[in-house]
Order: C-alpha cells, then sequence, then structure tokens
C-alpha cells in the first residue's frame, strides 16, 4: 500500500472509530491500547501480523488440488474482497448454513478447489484469512440483513449474557458493565471483532475470533464449547451485530 | 523458505542515511517456558542476524531468547552506491534463512 | 508494589519484594484444573482457593549480580559513564511478550568517532541478555529498534561502546503487567 492510501486509510479508520465513539459510546478494542501497541499495529512494515499475511498473499495465487487458485475465480483479491469481512458471518448458498470467514474460505476449497479443508487455527487459514480481512480495513462491519441469521444472533445474544464458568461471570458483566475500567493494568475493551485475525501478544501468534472465545471462556473457568460448536458461530455473529458501523482495523495487534 | 518481511527504499542519494527494517517470522521459544505437559520446551530460537551492503557487513546483531517471537529489527545504514542489501539470519537447530533486496543510490 | 499475579507461588518470598520468584506467570497449575488452565483472565482474578502448587523446574531467575557479571563481561573494569544513550521503552506494557525497544546515542558516527557496539541487559528475565549489535561508520546514525520479552517489572539497562573505548549507559524502568508467558493451547 502507498504512503498516501495507508495514511488514508489509517485516518478513515480512526475517524470511524473515533466518530462513532463520541457519538453511541462505542469504541474499538485499537482505543484501549496503549500508544506504543497502536503504532506496532499502524506500521504495516513492522506489524507482526504481516508476516500472515504476506503468506496469505501468496497462498492466494497457490493453485490446490483442482488446479484452481483463489485468484483464479476471485481475480484481485483488493477489489473482489474489498468489505468481505466485514459482512460474515453469512449463509453459505451451496449450504443454507451460516459460516464465519473462515468456514467460507474452507467451503470454497472443498467445493470449488475439489480441495482439503485447511485445518481450524492453522497457519494456512489464518494467513489466508488475515489476508482478506486485510481487504476490509476501514471499511464498517456490515452484518448481512439475512432473516436466516435471526435464530441465530438471538442465540448470541443470549450466550453474550449468560453468566458460566467458576467465576459465574457473562462476557456483559466485564465488556458492557466494566468496559474502560482497569483489570491487572489493561483496560477492558468492549469486545469488538473489529481486528480480527488479530496478532494477540499473548499467543506470540496470530489467531481467530473463535481462539480469543475459547481463551475467555476458559478464563471463566467454564469448560470451553468444542471448536466446530455452533455456539462460536452464533457469538461470533451477536457480536458482529454489536458491532455495526465500527471500522475494521485487521490484522490487529492486542495485548 | 523462511517468512520474510523487509523494509528498505528501493532508491537513495548517495550519503543519505536509510532506514532498514527487517521482520521474520519465527517462534523465538526461550527455553525457559513449561508446556502443557510440565516440561520445558527446549529453547528454540534465531541467535544471529547480520546485513552486508555489496558484501560489506553493514550491521549484526546477537539475539538471545529476550528478543520477542518473529523478531523485527530496525537500524540505519548510509547509502553508499548502488547495489544489493542482503540479510542473514541464523539460529537454533540448523535455522537458517536469508534475503536480499536491490537499492539504486544515484 | 506487588504486580505479580496474586495467587502464592509457594515458594519462599523474597526479602525485599513481595513478588513471586517465578518470572512466567501462568501455567503454574498442574493436575486437573491444568484442561481448564491458568489463563489470562484467571491469573487477574483473585480466587481464594487458588492455592497453586508450583512445580519450578528452575530455581531463580537473573540476580542483579548475574546482571552486574554480564555487563563486566563486556566493559571489563572500564568505568560506565551515564549520558549519550536514550532507550525509548514504555514505561508501562500490557503484555511482557513484545516491548517494542528503541536504543539510540550520540554519536557522529565518522572513522574516528563511532559507536561499535550496543549491548542491552535486563534485570529479572531468566538470563540477563537481551542483545547485542555491532555498528560502525556504515550505519550512519546508531539507532536500533526491536521488540524484547520481559517477563516483569525491571530495570533495562542500555550500555554503548564507542570506538574511543569509552562506554556510556542509561537505564529505563519497565511496569509489566502481564509477565512474558502465554496461555497455552486453549
Amino acid at each position: 500500500m502507498t504512503g498516501l492510501r495507508l495514511a488514508a486509510v489509517l485516518i478513515a479508520v480512526f475517524t470511524a472509530s473515533f466518530a462513532l465513539a463520541q457519538g453511541d459510546g462505542r469504541r474499538s478494542g485499537y482505543q484501549d491500547m496503549s500508544p506504543a501497541l497502536q503504532k506496532m499495529q499502524d506500521d504495516d512494515t513492522a506489524n507482526p501480523a504481516m508476516l500472515f499475511v504476506q503468506a496469505g498473499a501468496s497462498a492466494w495465487t497457490e493453485k490446490a488440488a483442482a488446479g484452481k487458485s483463489c485468484a483464479d475465480c476471485h481475480g484481485d483479491a483488493s477489489i473482489s474482497m474489498k468489505g468481505v469481512a466485514a459482512r460474515y458471518p453469512a449463509v453459505a448458498p451451496e449450504t443454507g448454513q451460516p459460516v464465519d470467514l473462515e468456514g467460507r474460505i474452507n467451503l470454497c476449497r472443498t467445493t470449488r478447489q475439489l480441495a482439503d479443508p485447511l485445518a481450524a487455527e492453522s497457519d494456512g487459514l489464518l494467513a489466508l484469512g488475515a489476508y482478506v480481512a486485510l481487504q476490509s480495513r476501514g471499511q464498517p462491519i456490515a452484518p448481512p440483513d439475512d432473516p436466516r441469521l435471526s435464530s441465530l444472533r438471538a442465540e448470541g445474544a443470549d450466550l453474550y449474557k449468560r453468566r458460566q464458568g467458576q467465576l459465574n461471570l457473562s462476557c456483559a458483566n466485564c465488556h458492557d458493565d466494566n468496559a474502560g475500567r482497569k483489570l491487572a493494568g489493561a483496560s477492558i475493551p468492549q469486545g469488538h471483532p473489529t481486528g480480527y485475525p488479530i496478532y494477540r501478544l499473548e499467543w506470540q501468534a496470530l489467531g481467530s475470533l473463535k481462539r480469543r472465545l475459547r481463551n475467555c471462556v476458559v478464563g471463566l473457568r467454564a469448560e470451553p464449547w468444542p471448536y466446530e460448536a455452533r455456539e462460536y458461530l452464533a457469538l461470533e455473529s451477536w457480536l458482529m451485530v454489536r458491532a455495526r458501523g465500527l471500522a475494521i482495523d485487521a490484522p490487529a495487534v492486542r495485548p | 523458505m523462511a517468512n520474510v518481511l523487509v523494509n528498505a527504499p528501493k532508491t537513495a542519494k548517495k550519503g543519505q542515511v536509510v532506514e532498514i527494517k527487517a521482520l521474520i517470522m519465527h517462534v523465538m521459544e526461550t527455553g525457559f517456558r513449561p508446556g502443557t505437559n510440565g516440561r520445558i520446551i527446549p529453547r528454540n530460537i534465531i541467535e544471529d542476524f547480520s546485513a552486508t551492503w555489496n558484501g560489506r557487513e553493514i550491521f549484526r546483531m546477537k539475539m538471545s531468547p529476550a528478543i520477542a517471537a518473529n523478531p523485527f529489527v530496525s537500524f540505519s545504514a548510509v547509502a553508499s552506491e548502488s547495489g544489493i542489501i542482503a540479510f542473514r539470519w541464523t539460529g537454533d537447530e540448523g535455522f537458517a534463512a536469508e534475503h536480499q533486496v536491490n537499492i539504486t543510490v544515484t | 508494589m506487588n504486580t505479580r499475579r496474586p495467587e502464592s507461588r509457594g515458594a519462599t518470598p523474597r526479602l525485599s519484594e513481595a513478588k513471586s520468584r517465578d518470572p512466567f506467570c501462568g501455567r503454574q497449575k498442574r493436575g486437573p484444573s491444568a484442561t481448564l488452565g491458568a489463563t489470562a483472565l484467571c491469573r487477574r482474578v483473585f480466587l481464594a482457593s487458588a492455592a497453586a502448587v508450583t512445580i519450578m523446574p528452575f530455581a531463580v531467575h537473573a540476580t542483579p549480580e548475574a546482571l552486574a557479571a554480564a555487563i563486566k563481561e563486556v566493559t571489563g573494569d572500564a568505568p560506565l559513564r551515564e549520558g549519550k544513550v536514550t532507550l525509548d521503552v514504555p514505561p508501562l506494557v500490557e503484555n511482557g511478550n513484545a516491548v517494542p525497544l528503541t536504543v539510540s546515542v550520540e554519536s557522529p558516527m565518522t572513522a574516528g568517532d563511532h559507536v561499535k557496539a550496543i549491548h542491552i541487559f535486563n534485570e529479572k528475565n531468566p538470563q540477563p541478555h537481551v542483545f547485542n549489535a555491532w555498528l560502525s561508520p556504515a550505519n550512519g546514525r546508531a539507532v536500533v529498534a526491536t521488540r524484547i520479552k520481559l517477563a516483569d517489572t525491571q530495570k533495562v539497562v542500555a550500555i554503548a561502546e564507542t570506538s574511543k573505548g569509552e562506554f556510556w549507559t542509561v537505564h529505563a524502568d519497565v511496569i509489566v503487567t502481564i509477565a512474558a508467558c502465554i496461555e497455552g493451547v486453549t
């Protein structure tokens, strides 16, 4: 990205988040980080997540089993993938079922590229996810207006407010009631998924929203749901509705 | 082939001091961390990083386990002549990676 | 001030501080609770029942003596002068796994007067070294930036060695709220 375009995108991201923060009090986790971490995220030449984006860009043009690469159907990702990450989870036409972005990538791999799906949380899947999410940087989160997603979103909203685990806390207890206050020196963010997949310093690696949700559930001392569980999709769907309009800042750095 | 992201200007004026940034994907396992089985995960780090400008060394760094994963380094160099800036990383378990960029100095 | 997790490690607290000795937080629980695991949140929230059993294969982390010895290895008996070196590290970091650090030294970087090497040390990680960098007039500026791991609230020390054989030093204090460690596979 040229310096000017990058500057324009960053200004757009910042303005969008800031404007919304002014307006309805919602803020991205980016704003709860220290200036040093914000700087790490903003600099594409230093953001460790960009290593994964680079791998994803290369995977985009790699031909899979049936001889097709992502590029063969989707061409230039910066055009075809613009805004895509902002509107997932969505219903996949092939199955009529909701999928998140990683699920969508694997559907393409199995049905169009006739290749094996990429393993959950694998470098390959994260790299492609990061590359695709990057193309939506600066775009407002825009969950689709699809009635088929209503029940999933309602389930997610329910889960969000449900107390669980040994600590008997719900997502809402921290991320609604106590957002902005400190927990061990770090500010509790509002929990909007604007930056996924994120380079989390705790993991020293890139990871998905699912991984972060699992960490939270384990942190509550609750049994995490299995990786394929519907609960994650439900929560993701609800979180995207809750974050509607906030600008995507993927791939983000978070502590 | 290691995953490397290098940022150096493509052109520079002779005598200009340029900033060079290098990022490489590496786990940088410290050798102090217990794994989920309670046993220490063995050390696996990049130990040496060096850069040359047309073969002459312009920077060398010895890393310890205290360098963060996916090591990032930034240093300066005086643009002396057009040519190749080459980078080399070596470390535990026979790790070796190389990368080079071209630069035109006018 | 105790910036460590409230769960006592079971090791004898040092006389000087009430901090736990263990530089790596988190993965201290073993046994049935290991699957639920010590995670970011559990470290942060005080649990009366959390009498963690410490399994620490190594007894101590770097001591002030180790730091002094590491510095001496580089400087020998030469005096350390304060000045010329600037250490740019955030005073408070959310996570010690990737702390951005920039060290710069005032120097003309000419053949007759330049920085030959920069050495960075730490006070409380398991070992006292951070990195060594070798420079020359070919660098134009004596500035090096990287990201480091810090396992506890501590001092970071920078020593610049010049071509004239002088050693200049500065240190920075960093408060680390979550020490360099990881959540484990969850």
